[in-house]
């Protein structure tokens, strides 16, 4: 079986949340597992939340934002090694 | 007396909007805007400008502290909070008025009765004005909550107490579901709004959302200007408005408009609002809630009435009254608004953000386009989707669809993806051009969309 890095981008440009909520932990480290639909992190856009998923099951090999952090439309914000 | 100047708490059009009207009564206008704003139009039209923070609706445009500060600091006499961010805040209102501003709006005391879905209800109720079947009081338990439900009979509406726009709204066709359903709506109810009570109302069938534009002086004097009808919605959000409603009979239209009345003379309503009903297909009418400030579809008001409602707000709010009595209000011909977001109707309505590179507005006899976008104008991601209202007039609502069909053929936005597509599909459907639509058309529209190769 090989082992793959695929990069999460994302879908729109807006405002990144990597915590369900300010005062809980993130969604996701890196070094998490995580099973394909994950939520990996909450993109804002005009108001409009979405949750960014997991394309596959793997572990989070690294995080390119941090919270609140604004990102453009198809940014590389994390790699998944599944 | 006489403002000499008002501080307008808002961004994009409804701020072009307001500073117009200011522009044309001699009141100086003073704009506010985020640091993602600095581009934006209502910072040109507007005798002064003041940024206000960063960009997030929250350290910016809904930092009522910091706003009532700059008022002060500038010598403004009242606020115009617009509609969204501030505009339903009871406290903002509050504070305002003890900063010896005036709030060009309602009184706390409005708000918090028309914030307070079941206070609302049980107030409404109680002047006589019918409200959809339900429960008298709230629920936080499942328990309590069935024997209730049982007792109206399904189906139902589970709605949060303290809120609106869909979130903690659960439509249960019987007990199965509220059982299913109970403990998220709860979760749901108290993420939103903090207060995690419900309540049950019966669900109405093919249901037409008609609302009533009141104007009030918080005195004892208060008129309507007819109704509007907004049921082309999806997911509770309005795409497309109409006054006056077409299909609706002349002994309910009054009825409606007299119970709008009776609740604004009832509950001491002041300045401009709206009282949403809802139609049965039996004609039976039913009070909703009540929106305790200037709309977004007010324009279409507007155009069959000839009034402007934002000055009209300007004299209550200044204590000189409405200013004209409900013999002196004509209706004139017919008005339809639709909503020009930056969503794209093919992908779910997602937002779509971006820099516009092309803007070319419609003309012509009987067209209002309302918006704060030019060429060159880069959308933020921090606020509403909405970019314009595209307003028609016509002498008749035949006339009016015909020549929102051209307008909406005329408007040109590139390359961010809008509504505009979809919105002529809607405006061009057999059931809107009949009138003889609900709350239901959207999806139908949609559900055919879906079965087409090439929807748009």
């Amino acid at each position: 079986m090989t082992e793959n890095l695929i990069s999460v981008m994302s879908p729109l440009s807006g405002v990144l949340y990597r915590k369900p909520a300010p005062d809980q932990p993130s969604f996701v480290e890196e070094g998490s597992q995580v099973k394909k639909g994950a939520t990996l992190c909450l993109l804002e856009t005009m108001k409009v939340f979405t949750k960014v998923k997991s394309p596959v099951d793997g572990t989070v090999a690294e995080i390119h934002i941090g919270d609140e952090d604004t990102v453009g439309k198809n940014q590389v914000i994390m790699k998944i090694q599944s | 007396m006489s403002f000499s100047k008002v501080l307008v708490a808002n961004r994009g059009e409804i701020a072009l909007r307001i500073i117009r009207s200011l522009n044309e009564l001699g009141v100086r206008s003073a704009a506010i805007y985020s640091e993602a704003d600095s581009d934006c139009l209502h910072k040109e039209l507007a005798d002064e400008a003041h940024l206000i923070g960063p960009p997030p609706a929250a350290k910016s445009y809904l930092n009522a502290a910091r706003i009532v500060e700059v008022a002060k600091e500038i010598g403004a006499d009242a606020i115009h909070p617009g509609y969204g961010f501030l505009a339903e805040n009871g406290e903002f209102a509050e504070l305002c008025e003890k900063s010896g501003l005036a709030f060009i709006g309602p009184t706390p005391e409005n708000m918090r009765l028309a914030g307070d879905k079941l206070i609302a209800r049980q107030t409404v109720a109680a002047a006589g004005v019918p409200v959809v079947p339900g429960s008298d009081q709230g629920f936080s338990s499942l328990e309590e909550t069935i024997e209730t439900c049982a007792t109206i009979g399904y189906p139902l509406m589970l709605k949060a107490s303290a809120g609106g726009g869909g979130r903690g709204m659960r439509i249960l066709k019987d007990e199965q579901d509220l059982r299913e359903d109970f403990a998220m709506a709860a979760a749901e109810a108290r993420a939103a709004f903090g207060d995690p009570t419900l309540y049950v109302e019966k669900y109405i069938l093919r249901p037409r959302h008609i609302e009533v534009q009141i104007l009030s002086d918080g005195k004892g004097d208060a008129v309507h200007l007819f109704e509007r009808n907004c049921s082309v919605q999806r997911r509770h959000q309005k795409l497309i408005e109409e006054a006056p409603s077409p299909n609706l009979l002349p002994e309910v239209r009054q009825a409606i408009h007299a119970s709008a009345v009776k609740i604004a003379k009832a509950i001491g309503y002041r300045n401009a609002g709206t009282v949403e009903f809802l139609l049965d297909a039996d004609n039976q009418f039913y009070f909703m809630e009540l929106n305790a400030r200037i709309q977004v579809e007010h324009p279409v008001t507007e155009m069959i009435t000839g009034r402007d409602l934002v000055k009209a707000q300007l004299s209550i709010a200044m204590g000189n009254g409405i200013g004209f009595k409900q013999a002196d209000i004509q209706q004139q011909g017919h008005a339809i608004e639709c909503r020009i977001n930056a969503e794209d109707p093919t992908m779910e309505f997602v937002p779509s953000p971006g820099t516009i590179e092309t803007y070319r507005s419609p003309g012509g006899f009987g067209v209002r386009m309302d918006t704060h976008l030019y060429s060159g104008y880069d959308i933020p991601i921090y606020y509403d989707s909405l970019l314009g209202k595209l307003i028609a007039w016509g002498s008749t609502r035949g006339e009016a669809i015909r020549i929102m069909r051209r307008a909406l053929l005329e408007l040109t936005i590139e390359p961010v993806k809008t509504t505009k597509p979809f919105l002529l599909q809607v405006i061009q459907h057999d059931d809107f051009v009949s009138g003889e639509y609900n709350l239901d058309l959207v999806q139908q529209i949609l559900d055919l969309l879906e079965n087409q190769e090439d929807g748009f």
